[in-house]
């Protein structure tokens, strides 16, 4: 299988365990799209330098665009690239956080260490939160 | 130095979101027990994922940019360590949305 039909299938794979299997509904809830919003960001900066710099090289047979250059960084936006990235790295991405956080609030929901929650913020930045 | 870039990245993932832990009280590493039964089944997963893109040639790193080290099955230990990291953070974010929103996650059990 290629990258981009691996990518697709994870993302698939964990909308189920969300929706269907724990049943944690996340992808209904305003809380993770603020979160996954806040975490885009930061994938597409991380990831950026990650394959803009060529730590990581992709091959052009497993992806949409075309394999890392050997000679230069590869398109920031175009030939199937996000910030220097593989489109299908956002799908990894999607897929990594979403499985991650459905364990995270399943477990919570079995009462596994649903203490100590998290909150208030502290005083000194709780006013930038109101 | 260079041998040690993803690292630098990873690290930086690391500490710019441990000030949550503080600031919004996110009390995530404080329940390291559910932390990292949450990390462990999407780190047993994507090192699958991992082990069989890197065999499969879907990606290669730079040798240049990692120390070398290898966890087994042909991936680096900066990959592994990456999917140790980027779910400590994910999490720390959804607890920080929740600590400054107040908003409903699901888990908050019957009287939440």
């Amino acid at each position: 299988m290629t990258y981009t039909q691996l990518s697709i299938s994870a993302v698939i794979i964990a909308i189920i365990f969300d929706l269907v299997i724990f049943r944690t509904m996340l992808l209904r809830r305003k809380v993770f799209w603020t979160s996954y919003a806040i975490i885009i960001i930061f994938q597409l900066v991380s990831n950026g330098i990650l394959t803009g710099f060529r730590i990581v090289r992709y091959n052009g047979k497993a992806i949409l665009g075309s394999s890392t250059p050997l000679d230069r960084a590869p398109a920031f936006l175009g030939d199937g690239r996000i910030a220097f990235a593989p489109v299908e790295d956002l799908f990894f991405g999607f897929s990594l956080v979403l499985l991650t956080l459905v364990t995270w609030v399943w477990l919570g929901g079995l009462g596994i260490q649903r203490e100590p929650r998290s909150g208030p913020p502290h005083s000194k930045v709780a006013k930038f939160f109101d | 130095m260079a041998q040690y870039s993803y690292f630098g990245v990873l690290l930086v993932c690391l500490l710019g979101t441990a000030w949550l832990e503080f600031l919004l009280r996110t009390r995530v590493y404080r329940r390291v027990i559910r932390l990292s039964l949450a990390i462990l089944p999407v780190l047993i997963i994507f090192s699958m994922w991992d082990s069989y893109a890197i065999a499969a040639g879907h990606w290669t790193f730079d040798t240049h940019f990692v120390t070398g080290w290898i966890a087994y099955s042909g991936i680096p230990i900066e990959e592994i360590f990456f999917f140790i990291v980027i779910p400590i953070c994910s999490i720390l974010t959804l607890e920080a949305v929740r600590s400054a929103k107040g908003w409903v996650v699901g888990d908050e059990g019957s009287e939440g």
